[in-house]
């Protein structure tokens, strides 16, 4: 375990900013506040914060905001954004229709053409 | 499940140049890009790259793209659009989309090139329609032929935001301030001198406070920040603008590599999340390489030797090519790749502050917090020189790995020497005859024909123009200065065009000759 998840580190209180009602995940409508009190509820990773917020887990996959979350869970643990473990990386890589994930192709076919 | 040799992800200038090699040495390649076109940013890129013959210097990205796709076609690469891979498995499985339906292939080496997506940042208003990355500027603008918008604020200082500014200006858009939060521009010094003469003001030290608007960006304002990047109160500025261009950095797009169990790590230096890899591309699973910036952001030109590098370790890692012909090919595109890694921007001096040229002469310190070499700098540079009659003054200040101009000259008045990185040099006993080649082969656009005595009271200055219309002969008008403020009248003598200036157009301007060596740039009277 590296030392950034040590649950037993006190990172204060939650202090309220100006700032809190700012959107960061476009997608999934997920303000700044929401993502630091978020940290301060015990989410202190990436893929908790997904799970807990949403937050990244929209029509983009976080391509817009993974990097910034990132950057707002650090900073409120107080560490550099290099020590946060990015979220798991998933099939599929980009928003797909379920109609089409379900629709696997016939072997005769060439697509390549 | 359909099986490749190789399959590359990604149709950029770093996998088709995999592609290529690959191709070349035998194997039976695919390249699967998610785009409508191939070519990744190269097509978007419409100026003159810098580096030396081998590395395509002087040929714009798109014109590159265009060869890179032909060579492809020869040797064979068979290249799926609208293909996107989904998902890299075990033992090189990959999934694509293509159409409505959903492909699993099987590769006996895959290369990853998924390349890089742009960062955003946060501020109040930054989520309104009007603010875009640059990236998608240069999509409107030189995929599609669309105006992103007539007042634009651009912010990041790096190439990309320098460049995309240019090319804003050149769609007839008015760049209002170009801003970055560092206290130095961050990108090449002849970049921003082109932005700058053309009237752009730079605001280093600054960021945005706020996107104004309410369905839509209708202003901005910005305010000077100190060392630790807050705002100091009582410098905001306002600007009405309808467009906010965003050019604050790239991030790999390496999700593949981590989905497929590659070693992955966090390096700021190479741009966020990339793979663990060898110089050759070669990452922790036998079989995956990578190539271009989802290994680490850089540039086209190094892209595309990093792509040819991890087609070639493909090729021998699969039995087409012995170890020995590798190691070979790899000494000569690693000494090509060093060539591009040189300089005050070499990727280790990324950051820092560099106060003296190779050569020992102090850096324009207006250059680098006002985006241009201020008039009682630049003689101190040693490709600005006087004599009598026509000749060249090189306005190129920093130590970048280009060399052009030295091959430009047909009477060999401008030498750089070996080392790729030196100032250019204007030789002393040289005899100019005043063809241009050396400013249309600036990518830089930092040469200058000046003649300083025309006897009659005033001097000729020859500038590279990239605008349309072309103005006419005879066409009165401004001078402008390095700052983009007006210095003088001007008069345009004559207007230049040749297919060897590859659409760099030579204006001719006379100005009073005691502005000989200020005027840099020519606007026609409204």
């Amino acid at each position: 375990m590296n030392s950034v998840n040590d649950r037993s580190r006190d990172i204060g209180p939650f202090v309220p900013a100006p700032d809190d009602d700012m959107l960061i995940c476009r997608c999934e409508e997920i303000t700044k506040g929401e993502i630091r009190q978020a940290v301060h509820d015990g989410m202190w990773t990436m893929t908790e914060i997904r799970r807990y917020l949403r937050a990244g887990m929209g029509l983009c996959q976080g391509q817009t905001c993974a990097r910034l979350v990132k950057g707002i869970v650090a900073r409120e643990l107080g560490v550099s954004p290099a020590e946060i473990e990015p979220a798991t990386s998933r099939v599929p890589m980009r928003p797909i229709e379920m109609r089409i994930f379900a629709n696997e192709a016939k072997e005769e076919e060439d697509y390549e053409q | 499940m359909k099986r490749h040799d190789l399959i590359i992800v990604g149709a950029g200038p770093s996998g088709l140049s995999a592609a290529i090699e690959a191709a070349k040495r035998g194997l039976d390649v695919v390249v699967f890009d998610e785009n409508e076109k191939p070519g990744g940013q190269l097509f978007k890129q419409i100026h003159k790259f810098f580096g030396s013959k081998e590395h395509r210097a002087k040929v714009r990205g798109f014109v590159i793209g265009r060869q890179l796709l032909d060579e492809a076609a020869q040797a064979g690469v068979k290249v799926v659009l609208n293909a996107t891979v989904i998902g890299l498995y075990q033992d090189k499985e990959v999934v694509v989309k293509i159409g409505e339906e959903i492909i699993h292939y099987k590769a006996d080496a895959v290369v990853i090139a998924t390349g890089a997506a742009e960062n955003m940042v946060t501020f109040p208003g930054w989520t309104l329609p009007g603010v875009i990355g640059a990236g998608a500027a240069q999509t409107m603008m030189n995929l599609h032929g669309v105006l992103p918008g007539k007042k634009v604020l651009m912010l990041g200082s790096g190439n990309v935001g320098l460049v995309v500014s240019f090319q804003l200006l050149q769609c007839g858009c008015d760049v209002v301030a170009l801003v970055d939060a560092a206290p130095r521009v961050g990108g090449y010094g002849v970049h921003a001198a082109k932005v700058a003469r053309c009237g752009v003001p730079f605001y280093l030290s600054h960021t945005i406070v706020k996107a104004e608007g309410e369905e839509s960006v209708t202003g901005v304002t910005i305010a000077e920040v100190d060392e630790k990047f807050n705002f100091i109160p009582g410098t905001e500025k306002h600007f009405d603008v309808d467009t906010i261009c965003l050019a604050v950095g790239l991030s790999p797009m390496s999700q593949l590599l981590k989905m497929a169990g590659a070693k992955m790590e966090d390096n700021p230096r190479r741009g966020g999340q990339v793979p663990v890899c060898d110089e050759y591309g070669r990452t922790s699973l036998p079989g995956v390489f990578v190539a271009g910036d989802v290994s680490g952001i850089e540039e086209a030109s190094s892209a595309m030797i990093e792509g040819r590098m991890a087609g070639i370790v493909a090729s021998e890692y699969l039995g087409y090519i012995e170890k020995e012909a590798m190691d070979g090919e790899l000494g000569s595109l690693e000494e090509a790749l060093n060539g591009l890694r040189q300089g005050m921007f070499a990727p280790e001096n990324r950051g820092k502050a560099i106060e003296k040229t190779e050569e020992g002469i102090d850096v324009s310190a207006n250059l680098l917090k006002r985006g241009y070499v201020a008039d009682d700098e630049i003689e101190r540079f040693p490709g600005v020189t006087h004599k009598k009659g026509i000749h060249p003054v090189i306005e190129c200040t920093q130590n970048i790995p280009c060399n052009p101009c030295q091959d430009a000259c047909p009477k060999k008045c401008i030498s750089i020497g070996s080392n790729i990185t030196s100032l250019p040099i204007v030789a002393p006993e040289s005899e100019c005859i005043g063809c241009g080649m050396c400013v249309a082969s600036c990518s830089g656009q930092a040469i200058f024909l000046v003649d300083e005595d025309l006897g009659d009271g005033t001097a000729s200055v020859t500038l590279p123009y990239e605008f349309l219309p072309l103005p006419a002969e005879g066409t009165k008008g401004i001078a402008l200065g390095r700052n983009g403020q007006k210095v003088c009248e001007a008069e345009v003598m004559s207007v230049k065009s040749a297919k060897a200036f590859d659409k760099t157009h030579l204006l001719t301007m006379r100005v009073p000759k005691e502005y000989a060596m200020s005027a840099r740039f020519f606007r026609a009277c409204e």
